[in-house]
């Protein structure tokens, strides 16, 4: 951002605040989300990116990401293995598994028994989808999304799989996906942060989620992921104090702009004024936050098509729709992250439970983003941060068992935003195991989400201690055969 | 001996160089638009384009090098191209066969470098004409100023002659008087002792301190107010504070489940090291070595828990050694960050692409840190046992009460620290390719990179050498590194403006010649910290009004020349002393556990496995809620909120320099954060209890909070503000208002008044001035 330009604007600004300010009247309009770097102290110092005008045209303008945390197996969801039914109990061949190396857990094992599925597979649609019993609403709407059934990833414990989801490396304090998103394209609304995040738990055994995963790295802080809730503080410190009303706070802030008006004057420092727009930015941000994210005046179609739990904040059907109602209302990235996907044994209930929680709403959205026109322009995306072993960990009986960490293939979805509608995409092998056609890598799943934004990969960086950065670090491929 | 030559011939031209330059690569666009110089400087001019452009495929990187070409040493630039031997890059004096400028200057697409789809843009008109000049005037290379040990300049003559206080005015006066700015006016004595105060102490003054100085017209006033402050012990909390950030210090083990720590012990020697002034060549060489000295006292023996405080896997069913791995890797790149200066990491999987270092140099610096008898993963969450990973020490009641006392131990418990101590048996060292874990190359020795200073036989080689190395008088890096960190701590803004790096990629000097003259005087006292501190806040430069006129702002946006005081956002920390101290509700306790005052709820619970002590957000009661912001424990993988909407670190690895950001978060978070709003209600209710007018009230409030008195308009707004409140708020509003935080409620005060009184200190509080060092 040039620094004349800076100072025009923020002068402009500052003269439209004291006219509007002589008649009373205090909002100014100035989002600085909308120019991310505007009010910064310490400046990026590429010159190579413009933040905010994409590379080329985007298929995608949001998107919403609906993070499995803990790593739903395949095997019961997307990935149909016949085989390994019928070869149950059985060891996994040495071929088979190669070089692949085992988590502390199952290292020590001296038996790998394959263990097929506990649940029945069922095809969907017109595409033919095998999903499993575990998720009828999600197979109901296979013929709009696109099942990926050849992820591959580099870790294969929980925190750095996660963090490589997230930021491109497993280490290392990087931008987030969103941050990065957020640093590209900038807001759609003055009046909300460009990239928002929605926690939720299940019943299943979890493993935590971390804010370093919407961290904003490097990055302005202006791009960090801010914590979004359905409840009565949606955002942290929204809430004006018991005891304080609009008018109140409005005069408060009228008060105070005089006050930080007299210190601009003495000191001159440009500063100040972007104060007095945070503070006007904050005080919009009040009125505009509780309207978004209140769900209850939502009609009642609305609600069955989500379920009932839609109503009872922090639940996972309830940060679907509010991740919509974000969405629609210009949020470039909602990161949802729903935990306790970590079936290590008594996998068949627990993964019951799990799935139910999720599959009814995470169909909704799509069908809800579709119905209102706007899952053309929204990538929603599914799945978890690695896969599970198609051998048991610990002890296989006739209905129980459970799956370690399987870094080398699983599967997610994603619909809309330019996405092949009603494809399955990638293979794996019969048992499961190995990917045998199209793998798809976290770094090539990365830079075809920032092509469907209308962003090169390549392109996107950022210069920090004399290295340019990317979200793919030196590699990642668009997976061309998802696009449509 | 043609080489040896060769070498004191490049270094003599650096030097010669090195003092007519001094501009800085990003910010020169102002000054600049600059004239192209008479005589080319390949360190200022040059390398910058070459290195951003270039060094990425024909650099120090053998492995990512293109077509064999290397740009960034002199012979291989010179010699015949490997594709074209009847061609050349560089040819002295020789613009038309000089390959280089022929391709940097191409508008043919197919020819011109850097290459369309490298993603760099082509070399705009003012770099070219550089490049032109250069090397007409022979393409001479230099080796790179940072590389090179600071020489003694003669401090600068200048035409203001009654300005400078100290030499480092000398050589801010001379740049200034270069570009015809004028510095400012001292600071009025309530803005300077506002400055320091936060400088030194990181709290506002108390009245009467304010009162004392204000009173004080004696002409060394100001230095005894400097050297009381020094003299208090909250120095030494407020230097911890960057200390804490560079050695990525915290009480959780980062990782996952992130259970409890009880490092702390390690940050309480920290603030005692500089309360006694313990000159950063001891402070250093203890926290490195504490442990391999002849002998070593306990006190040495903590110290070394700097290398300890990198994040700890406790997530079971990792791989051991993939872990241990990256321990050692975590410690050598914190070591080359906060003490070189430099970003050793690039070297961690390949040979550095900008820096010449290699690959193998990286691995012979991380031999000096990889025989600690430690493992990846010790035990999985748990209880006291695990709150330190061997190897560890235990401190006693005894040791406290003898040898540790700066140790603010409360109770009997069991205490441990995690330190360093090698295994007897010495590891192996290898090449990590790719810097995977498990890919293990040639097998190397401790050593260090060449290029800054061959690591002498006569050193051990162990950490205690590599010590010996760091302090090394042709060590050309270590003073000038951390001069310059100490210098952004009071200017807002390092002379390298890159604290972390003093390479190639790196930012150049504003003022190389200050910044050489500081390392030296630096070094030449002992490595004196109060010293160089006190040196720094005497300075005129220092001491100047902060008020900048439209003309300066246009002149020097960034205040990197300093014709002006520094001007800033305090420190996340800070914005909380602030707001406790100034209404009286800090509890001034040094060191001690961490805490966990007012948090909004969920936030650890909503992303948490369950596991640990840390699974669940515990608060702390009374005086534990109003401790100094350094103390409030830190959950990596969910830091304070409050302190993260501030821009602190989340100490997930070593930081050198924070972010400073102005977003609504933190409009939000002054404006209805419980600590501020019983901040402003415990203030004006202590105020109401004075038997003073309502403005005298306002008038005290404006002092303590913002530590000068407040203007007749300020005060017309404020008292009509009050008025208008006292007829507005309700009973009803009042008694809701007032029932924030634990700190219990007066009840010898009206309550509607209150409100209408904690409704003007809460505007004081949220004043841009409040939490802004001016």
């Amino acid at each position: 951002m040039e620094k004349d330009i800076l100072e025009h604007r923020l002068g402009v600004n500052r003269r439209r605040f004291l006219s509007k300010l002589s008649l009373g009247i205090g909002s100014v309009a100035l989002g600085s989300l909308l120019l991310p770097d505007l009010f910064s102290g310490v400046k990026g110092d590429d010159t190579d990116f413009i933040p905010g005008i994409p590379n080329f045209a985007p298929k995608a303008k949001r998107v919403i990401y609906l993070f499995q945390d803990g790593a739903p197996s395949q095997l019961e969801s997307f990935d149909y293995k016949p085989k390994l039914r019928e070869m149950m109990g059985q060891e996994l061949p040495p071929s088979v598994r190669g070089n692949q190396i085992l988590t502390g857990m199952t290292s020590k094992q001296t038996s790998f028994p394959l263990v097929g599925s506990f649940y029945d597979f069922k095809q969907y649609g017109q595409s033919g989808a095998w999903v499993s019993d575990l998720f009828p609403h999600i197979g109901k709407i296979a013929d709009d999304i696109c099942i990926i059934n050849s992820i591959n990833t580099d870790a294969i414990n929980h925190d750095p799989a996660l963090t490589f989801f997230q930021t491109g490396a497993q280490q290392g304090n990087r931008p987030s996906m969103g941050s990065w998103v957020s640093y590209g394209l900038g807001s759609e609304n003055k009046n909300l942060p460009a990239f928002t995040v929605l926690l939720s738990k299940g019943k299943g055994n979890g493993q935590g989620v971390y804010s370093k995963l919407w961290n904003n790295g490097f990055l302005d802080s202006i791009h960090q992921g801010v914590q979004f809730s359905s409840s009565e503080d949606p955002v942290l410190y929204l809430n004006d104090p018991n005891g304080m009303d609009r008018l109140e706070r409005r005069k408060m802030l009228d008060k105070l702009a005089e006050l930080n008006d007299l210190s601009s004057k003495e000191f001159n420092d440009p500063e100040i004024n972007a104060k007095i727009q945070q503070y006007e930015m904050a005080y919009r941000m009040q009125t505009a936050v509780p309207e978004i994210t209140d769900i209850s005046k939502e009609p009642d179609d609305i609600v069955k098509l989500y379920g009932p739990d839609c109503l009872t904040p922090g639940t996972y059907a309830a940060n679907c729709l509010l991740a919509r109602k974000l969405s629609e209302n210009g949020v470039r990235f909602v990161q949802l992250y729903h935990q306790g996907w970590d079936q290590h044994g008594n996998l068949p209930i627990e993964m019951g439970g799990q799935a139910k929680d999720v599959d009814q709403a995470s169909a909704a959205l799509v069908t809800d983003l579709k119905q209102r026109g706007l899952l053309d322009e929204t990538l929603v995306i599914w799945g978890g941060e690695f896969g599970r072993t198609n051998f048991s960990q610990g002890k296989l009986s006739k209905d129980n068992y459970g799956r370690d960490h399987h870094p080398r293939c699983f599967s997610m979805w994603m619909a809309g935003g330019g996405i092949k509608p009603g494809i399955v995409y990638g293979q794996s092998d019969e048992l499961g195991y190995n990917i045998v056609k199209d793998p798809v890598h976290v770094h090539d799943f990365h830079a075809t989400v920032l092509n469907q934004l209308g962003i090169d990969h390549t392109k996107l960086t950022y210069k920090s201690l004399g290295r340019r950065y990317r979200l793919t670090d030196v590699a990642g491929n668009v997976v061309k055969g998802i696009i449509a | 001996m043609k080489r040896n030559i060769a070498y004191i011939w490049l270094v003599g031209v650096v030097c010669i160089v090195y003092t007519i330059y001094s501009c800085n690569r990003f910010s020169s666009a102002q000054i600049s638009a600059e004239e192209i110089p008479d005589t080319i400087s390949y360190n200022f001019n040059i390398r910058p384009i070459l290195s951003d452009k270039c060094f990425k495929c024909h650099g120090p990187d053998a492995g990512k090098r293109q077509a064999g070409l290397r740009l960034d040493i002199p012979e291989s630039a010179y010699s015949a191209l490997k594709d074209n031997p009847t061609a050349h890059a560089l040819v002295p004096g020789n613009l038309d066969k000089s390959e280089l400028y022929q391709r940097v200057s191409t508008t043919d697409t197919a020819q011109q470098m850097p290459p369309v789809n490298s993603n760099l843009k082509r070399l705009n008109e003012y770099e070219l004409a550089l490049i032109k000049k250069w090397i007409k005037q022979g393409a001479k290379y230099e080796k790179h100023w940072a590389f090179v040990p600071p020489k003694s300049t003669p401090v600068p003559g200048v035409t203001d002659k009654a300005w400078p206080k100290s030499p480092i005015d000398n050589f801010i006066l001379a740049k200034l008087e270069k570009y015809n700015l004028k510095p400012n006016a001292e600071a009025d004595k309530e803005r300077l002792l506002k400055r320091i105060s936060f400088d030194l102490n990181g709290l506002p003054p108390d009245l009467a301190t304010m009162d004392k100085f204000m009173a004080d017209n004696s002409p060394n006033a100001y230095e005894k107010m400097v050297d009381e402050l020094m003299a208090r012990p909250q120095y030494g909390e407020k230097m911890a504070l960057h200390w804490m950030d560079i050695a990525r210090y915290a009480d959780s083990h980062g990782y996952q489940d992130d259970n409890y720590r009880t490092q702390w012990p390690w940050r309480d020697w920290v603030i005692h090291a500089y309360n006694e002034n313990m000159s950063y060549k001891t402070f250093i060489t203890w926290q490195l070595a504490g442990d391999l000295m002849p002998d070593h006292t306990k006190e040495q023996l903590l110290a070394t828990g700097f290398n300890r405080n990198h994040k700890i896997t406790e997530e079971g069913g990792v791989i051991d050694e993939e872990y241990r791995v990256s321990y050692v890797t975590d410690r050598t790149n914190t070591f080359g960050k906060a003490m070189l200066g430099v970003s050793l990491e690039c070297a961690h999987c390949h040979d550095h692409k900008y820096d010449p270092f290699s690959q193998k140099e990286y691995y012979q610096v991380f031999a000096f840190f990889n025989s600690v008898k430690e493992v990846g993963i010790e035990s999985t969450v748990g209880g006291p046992e695990t709150y330190a990973k061997k190897p560890l020490m235990q401190i006693s009641n005894d040791d406290v009460k003898n040898v540790l006392k700066f140790i603010n131990k409360k109770d009997t418990g069991k205490l441990i620290v995690s330190v360093m101590g090698d295994d007897t048996a010495y590891r192996k060292t290898y090449i990590l390719k790719r810097g995977s874990y498990d890919a293990h190359g040639d097998s190397v020795m401790p050593s260090t990179p060449k290029a800054i200073l061959p690591f002498n036989s006569n050193y051990p080689q162990n950490r205690l050498g590599l010590a010996k190395w760091l302090f090394d008088k042709e060590n050309p890096l270590t003073a000038r590194v951390y001069v310059n960190q100490l210098w952004q701590e009071f200017f807002g803004r390092g002379i390298v403006k890159t604290l972390g790096d003093f390479g190639m990629q790196g930012d150049l000097p504003s003022n190389p010649q200050l910044l050489d003259w500081l390392a030296i005087d630096f070094r030449d006292h002992g490595w004196n910290v109060k010293r160089l501190v006190k040196q720094i806040v005497m300075s005129a430069t220092y001491r100047q009004s902060a008020v900048v006129s439209p003309e300066k702002l246009k002149a020097d946006p960034e205040n990197i020349w300093l014709a002006r005081g520094p001007r800033s956002r305090l420190p996340a920390e800070f914005v909380r002393d602030e707001v406790l101290a100034s209404s009286g509700l800090l509890t001034k306790t040094i060191g001690g556990p961490s805490v966990n005052p007012y948090q909004p709820p969920g936030l650890w619970e909503n992303a948490t496995s369950g596991r640990g002590l840390l699974a669940s957000y515990k608060q702390v009661h009374g005086p534990d809620l109003y401790r100094r912001g350094m103390y409030t424990l830190i959950k990596r993988t969910v830091p304070p909120v409050e302190m993260a909407i501030f821009d602190a670190s989340n100490r997930d690895q070593c930081e050198v320099q924070r972010l400073r950001t102005n977003t609504p978060l933190q409009a939000l978070l002054m404006m209805n954060d419980p600590t501020v709003l019983e901040a402003a209600r415990v203030l004006a209710t202590k105020l109401l209890q004075e038997k003073s007018a309502s403005n005298e009230k306002i008038y005290k409030a404006f002092r303590l909070i913002i530590c000068r008195k407040p203007t007749d308009k300020e005060m017309a707004i404020l008292t009509s503000y009050y008025d208008d409140q006292l007829k507005s708020t309700s009973k009803q509003s009042a008694d809701k208002l007032i029932n924030v935080g634990e700190y219990p409620i007066a009840t010898d005060v009206n309550k509607q008044t209150l409100a209408a009184m904690m409704k003007v200190v809460d505007t004081i509080y949220n004043l841009e001035e409040a939490i802004t060092k001016t």
